[in-house]
């Protein structure tokens, strides 16, 4: 009789999420303002307030981001307006073939372009690190852009046109500004995961160029849970910071089928 | 969907319905006035000018669109300066022509609202507003009532036909809807599939209908086979009629069109042409609907002030000049065909069994002519030769004049007494000694 009522249904999922969400975020808020010693401290931010090294290396990491969310979108948005206007079975192939990396593990697939790299004897560095990011995240981009493009009304296509829009300005002045919704989405999905990414930093500069997810990683591995826990915190602030403005500058667009 | 013969020519200021029921060619017309398809053949020249290779956005030409196709993006200022904008004219300039359309389509004060939170109806506004602001030659409307309750449609009609009057530019308006299209329009285009059956004015439509199609499809109407018996004198139902129509030759097979107001009934039978039962009879706000059954079996739709019982028998008359005699447009299906054998023939790409092929050489291409009656229509498809949907029922008084599109695109033509619904899957065969052969 448990069972029939449809509420019980949830009960699976709202564990998970106390176990796997509420409980660990928690925990990372407790660790983030207990000092090393145990009780409450500000001693963990203050500490990263006073280590320029580790707030410049937060600033590198959202340059990064930046960067690679500009290039994705300017390799995206074209790729995915060229996929919406083909025929749809042979987009559909286009885009799988676009998202097919993305079944093969992560760890390895930079690995291979590692090898990559060595085979083209180029050197490993900064450039790599771009080319690895652009290389992963570009189908987060792709995707949602391509998503919006294929929605949208062919009658208001029509209806730029019928007022004396020339296809530059179609493009300009209706495509575009429509398809918005699907570009803040690719943003946020590809500057967000961008941010607190660590094994691309690693393997793709050998270790020279640290992102704020690789201090982050060393922290928590060398045992420093509770300065790593502030770091976290701070990542997870400034993220959502990040989403809570770009859902106001898109509530509308968002109900339109963006992702996020 | 492929136009056939199309020849309209547009006065300037004039307000045109191309009127037809879905996939009769309508949009398609549309469209190739828009720009958004182009003619394989033939032109489309605006103001003089040659079109038929111009794209849309320089056409002077602009369209209400069926679904309005506002620009979610923009507010209601922003979605009529749009073309203006695109012109590059000075802010004020499209401020002050903004605000005239707007009040032109009474949506003064609404400049600053999202699209979206408007009614369907004030959508439709500046889905018109943002079209005429640009002063177009032509102003296309796809449907533009469609979406819109009857009563709010009314409104609107009225307020086009005003709109029409106050810019003196030529609307060309489309719609499945006969009444809008005889509220609204200076002449009427009544269309079926891809080709132009009548074009005329409201009144010649409704009172002078050329051929059965368009006489069903505008206003109700009783629609009977007929036989011209000689110059002002015609046949039907079982009786002889005087009418106004000559040029037939004699006892030619001809359709008969009454429309339901303008047979006269009454208890009286002394001054009847003919008399009949009535069957039924519905209150429809004005009149009264009856339907009467006459002794011979042919059924008539009346619409009449007075009331006349189920039952009751009545007398019916009608004047010459309310019956409209229209020539046949076919006598019988006739198909193209090759005979196989002494016992088969082929057409519509299937070999018939036929009694009459034994009259001619194998291989000999033949005209096959086959009676409407003698095509039988079956509930299951298996249970035919072909098989093919119901397009079109025409209602002859006494029997149904089905036309059925086969899967191989050809149209058959039958009548039957069953009922049939528009749209129903059907098996068709004939039987072998009703296909009559004919040399070419």
């Amino acid at each position: 009789m448990y069972f029939g009522r449809r509420r019980n249904w949830s009960i699976p999922y709202v564990l998970f999420l106390v176990f796997f969400v509420l409980v660990p975020l928690a925990l990372i808020v407790l660790f983030a303002f207990t000092s090393e010693a145990g009780g409450f401290s500000f001693e963990n931010f203050r500490k990263f307030l006073m280590h320029p090294e580790a707030m410049n290396i937060l600033i590198y990491s959202i340059g990064v981001a930046l960067i690679t969310t500009i290039l994705c979108l300017l390799i995206g948005y074209p790729a995915a307006y060229i996929l919406s206007r083909m025929e749809t079975s042979r987009a559909r192939l286009l885009v799988m073939l676009f998202i097919l990396p993305m079944w093969i593990n992560f760890l390895i697939r930079t690995l291979a372009t590692v090898a990559l790299f060595d085979f083209l004897r180029l050197p490993l560095g900064e450039g790599a690190l771009l080319f690895g990011m652009v290389y992963n995240f570009l189908p987060f981009m792709i995707y949602p852009i391509y998503n919006i493009l294929l929605k949208t009304d062919q009658n208001l296509i029509e209806a730029a046109q019928d007022l004396g829009a020339n296809p530059r300005q179609v493009f300009f002045r209706t495509i575009l500004p429509l398809s918005f919704p699907g570009i803040t989405s690719g943003i946020m999905m590809v500057f967000m995961p961008v941010i607190s990414t660590f094994a691309i930093a690693e393997l793709l500069t050998i270790n020279n160029i640290k992102l704020f997810g690789t201090t982050l990683q060393e922290n928590i591995y060398n045992g420093m849970w509770n300065y790593g826990a502030a770091l976290s915190l701070l990542m997870l602030l400034l993220i959502g910071i990040i989403s809570l403005f770009n859902n106001q500058g898109s509530a509308k667009a968002a109900e339109e089928g963006g992702l996020i | 969907m492929v136009l056939k013969d199309i020849n309209l020519s547009i006065g300037k200021g004039e307000f045109v319905t191309i009127l037809g029921p879905s996939g009769c060619g309508k949009t398609t017309l549309m469209r190739l006035i828009g720009g958004f398809l182009k003619a394989i053949e033939g032109e489309i020249t605006i103001a003089g000018v040659d079109m038929t290779n111009t794209p849309p956005h320089l056409r002077p030409v602009n369209t209400v669109f069926q679904r309005y196709a506002l620009f979610p993006h923009l507010n209601v200022f922003g979605n009529i300066a749009f073309g203006l904008n695109l012109k590059r004219l000075p802010q004020e300039e499209i401020k002050k022509r903004v605000m005239h359309v707007l009040k032109i389509v009474t949506m003064t004060d609404y400049e600053e609202r999202d699209v979206d939170t408007l009614s369907g109806g004030q959508q439709q506004r500046v889905a018109i507003a943002r079209a005429i602001v640009n002063e177009p030659e032509v102003l296309l409307l796809d449907e533009p009532l469609a979406a819109l309750d009857l009563k709010m449609r009314k409104d609107m009609q009225m307020e086009i036909k005003a709109m029409h009057k106050k810019l003196g530019i030529s609307f060309v308006y489309v719609t499945h809807d006969q009444e809008e299209a005889l509220t609204l329009s200076d002449r009427i285009v009544v269309m079926r599939e891809g080709e132009i059956q009548q074009i005329g004015t409201p009144a010649q439509i409704y009172n002078e209908p050329q051929n059965s199609f368009v006489a069903d499809f505008i206003g109700e109407s009783n629609i009977l086979n007929g036989i011209m018996i000689k110059d002002r004198f015609v046949e039907f139902a079982g009786h002889q009629f005087e009418c106004v129509d000559k040029g037939f030759e004699l006892h030619e097979p001809v359709d008969v069109v009454i429309r339901p107001e303008d047979i006269y009934i009454f208890e009286k039978l002394e001054a009847a042409q003919f008399s009949g039962k009535v069957t039924s009879s519905i209150f429809k706000g004005v009149h009264y609907e009856m339907m009467v059954t006459t002794p011979e079996g042919f059924e008539f739709m009346i619409q009449d002030y007075n009331c006349f019982e189920v039952g009751q028998t009545v007398g019916m008359l009608v004047k010459p000049f309310d019956i409209q005699v229209m020539k046949k447009e076919r006598l019988c299906n006739t198909f193209k065909g090759t005979v196989i054998d002494k016992s088969h023939i082929r057409f519509l790409g299937n070999n018939f069994s036929c009694d009459d092929a034994q009259r001619f050489e194998s291989g000999a291409s033949v005209k096959v002519n086959i009676d409407f009656r003698n095509v039988i229509l079956h509930d299951n498809e298996e249970d035919g030769m072909l098989s093919g949907s119901v397009i079109f029922i025409l209602y002859k008084g006494d029997h149904y004049h089905l036309t059925v599109l086969t899967e191989g695109d050809e149209h058959i033509f039958a009548d039957t007494n069953d009922i049939w619904d528009d749209g129903d899957r059907v098996g068709i065969s004939i039987s072998p000694d009703t296909i009559q052969v004919e040399n070419i």
